[in-house]
């Protein structure tokens, strides 16, 4: 949480037909930081990440990114090619659904070893041996890497799913409900260990979630969404704490009620 | 043209002049399918009428064709291919691979090194290498487009895991000119190193999927492999039961009704020359 942020964002704005997705939305994330974003449902959290990972244009506003060099890129400005070879390098993206996110009939080994080889890894042995490791990091059972992710449990298809993303050692991930549809035991072991990869590999993440607890396990700093506008922020004890904007007072009493 | 309807190599200048468009910028652009609108030709596809729409377009009153399919020049579609030049173009052929200066296949590169000046003219069926990977079209053109190939070393390290090597026998996927992924038709992975810096020019016809594209003089074509598995060529371990050769592609052929089998040259030009310099030399 230290220099000049990763991902630095001004005035963005989108509307589908009359429904305003993203108002006037700006945020910002340092290296090594976690940032969540709560809200209901259509708040806008899901078009936010598309937007700032460049999947979506803005109608208004600006995204920049500072790769590793230091140089600030717009990411509406990058070519496709540059695009895709950020979201395999320095970027990583979880979906909620795992499916989206694995290829389902490759083997869990070669779907760790794909962004390896989109990056031009060439060596079998290397590849599998860091396939093998990841698999152990993400607390699945090196064994099964031959094994078909369809034959995985929901959890370890999404544990797979983040090996396969941070292979790469990429210093920013997007996530998006990464424990939704999730049972709650399993749910809570996933955050466990996102919490510990987070902090072991320095990751910057940009979390969406709907569980106000995850957030506070995991974000250091919090953004509240509602109808496309980010209506509080700040660090995400204070906000839980001490909420400012009756939204998030409203969204607080409702999880300490249920 | 000589009399109405009949034009010399079949097709119309028209659509020659289409198909040979895209042949040049598939030369210009090794190893990139170039879309072309195909005619219908007088042949069902199995036959081959991607090969025979560039053949009719690069053929010259001069030229000597052979045609080969699996090696042999005697086949049933070899042969209906050479009389239909014979026909509509009037050109000499042969059974010869050095006499040739344009050679359609399907399934075989010669044994015999082509050299300048001979085009190799092969029939494709499928001519996208990543659709079996990924059956979206225009996922597979924007692959392309940013020479994104990792999904097929995918394929290749899934295979090694499975099997401890690429399965793959024929249609084995080739890099050309350090940029374009290509399928070099169900030839053998055994040919696929006479691809590589090939002194002759290779085009590849592909008449259902209406795709063009072509291999220059001398262009680099590589086999996909990795460092500690690399690609290779493999050839039964026999000797050809008529040459002896130990170097040629080899058929397994039933020699009798009590499952008898011998190997036997693929090339039946490269196989019947080697046999009769054995007996002029004996
Ligand atoms: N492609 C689209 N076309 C039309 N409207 C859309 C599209 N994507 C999102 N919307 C609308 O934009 C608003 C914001 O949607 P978004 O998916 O970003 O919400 P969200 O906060 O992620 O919701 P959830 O928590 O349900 O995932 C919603 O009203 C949604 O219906
Ligand atoms: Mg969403
Ligand atoms: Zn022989």
């Amino acid at each position: 949480m230290s220099g000049l942020p990763l991902l630095e964002a001004a005035g963005l704005s989108l509307r589908f037909g009359p429904v305003p997705a993203l108002e006037d939305v700006s945020i910002e994330v340092y290296p090594g930081e976690v940032v969540a974003i709560v809200g209901e449902s259509g708040s806008g959290k899901t078009t936010l990440l598309r937007v700032l990972s460049g999947m979506m244009r803005p109608e208004a506003g600006v995204v920049r990114y500072r790769d590793p060099e230091g140089t600030v890129h717009g990411v509406q400005e990058m070519g496709e090619a540059a695009l895709r070879r950020l979201h395999r390098t320095d970027w990583g993206f979880v979906h909620q659904n795992p499916r989206d996110g694995l290829r389902m009939r490759v083997s869990a080994g070669g779907n760790i070893g794909e962004r390896l080889m989109a990056v031009g890894a060439r060596h079998y042995g290397n590849i599998r041996a860091e396939a093998a490791e990841w698999l152990r990091r993400v607390e699945i059972e090196p064994g099964r890497i031959d094994g078909m992710p369809a034959l995985f449990s929901g959890g370890m298809q999404q544990r797979l799913q983040i090996a396969r993303t941070l292979v790469t050692r990429p210093r920013l991930v997007f996530m998006d409900e990464p424990t939704g549809g999730l049972d709650v035991s399993v749910q809570a072991r996933l955050l466990d260990m996102i919490r510990a990869l987070v902090a072991d590999l320095g990751l910057a993440v940009l979390i969406v979630t709907h569980d106000i607890a995850a957030a506070r396990l995991l974000a250091h700093r919090l953004l509240v969404m509602r109808r496309g506008r980010v209506v509080e922020q700040g660090l995400t004890d204070r906000v839980l704490d001490d909420p400012q904007h009756e939204y998030t007072q409203l969204l607080v009493a409702s999880v300490l009620a249920a | 043209m000589t009399a109405l309807g009949y034009n010399f190599g079949y097709l119309d200048e028209n659509t020659k002049r289409m198909i040979r468009r895209a042949l040049l910028k598939a030369v210009a652009i090794p190893g990139h399918q170039v879309p072309f609108g195909a005619r219908e030709m007088p042949l069902p596809y199995g036959w081959g009428t991607g090969g025979i729409a560039v053949t009719a377009s690069v053929i010259g009153a001069s030229d000597r064709l052979k045609v080969i399919d699996q090696g042999a020049d005697d086949t049933t579609n070899a042969v209906s291919i050479r009389r239909f030049f014979a026909r509509v173009a009037g050109v000499e052929t042969t059974e010869r691979t050095t006499d040739a200066t344009i050679i359609q296949t399907r399934h075989r590169i010669p044994e015999t090194p082509l050299r300048e000046g001979q085009i190799l003219v092969y029939q494709v069926p499928m001519p996208e290498p990543l659709f079996r990977l990924e059956p979206r079209v225009a996922e597979t053109k924007r692959m392309h487009a940013l020479a994104d190939y990792g999904l097929m070393h995918v394929k290749l390290y899934e295979d090694i895991a499975r099997h401890g090597h690429v399965a793959i026998s024929y249609n084995y996927p080739v890099l050309v000119g350090g940029r374009y992924l290509m399928s070099p038709s169900p030839i053998p992975a055994f040919d696929n190193p006479k691809m590589d810096r090939m002194p002759a020019l290779q085009l590849f016809g592909a008449g259902r999927e209406k795709r063009i594209y072509a291999v220059p003089p001398y262009t680099a074509v590589r086999s996909l492999d990795f460092e500690d598995h690399p690609f290779q060529p493999v050839r039964a371990d026999a000797p050809c039961a008529l040459c002896g050769s130990r170097e040629s592609y080899l058929d397994e052929v039933v020699v009798d009704d009590r499952g008898g089998r011998m190997f036997v040259c693929s090339d039946t030009d490269y196989c019947s020359t080697r046999q009769s310099h054995q007996e002029a030399a004996e």
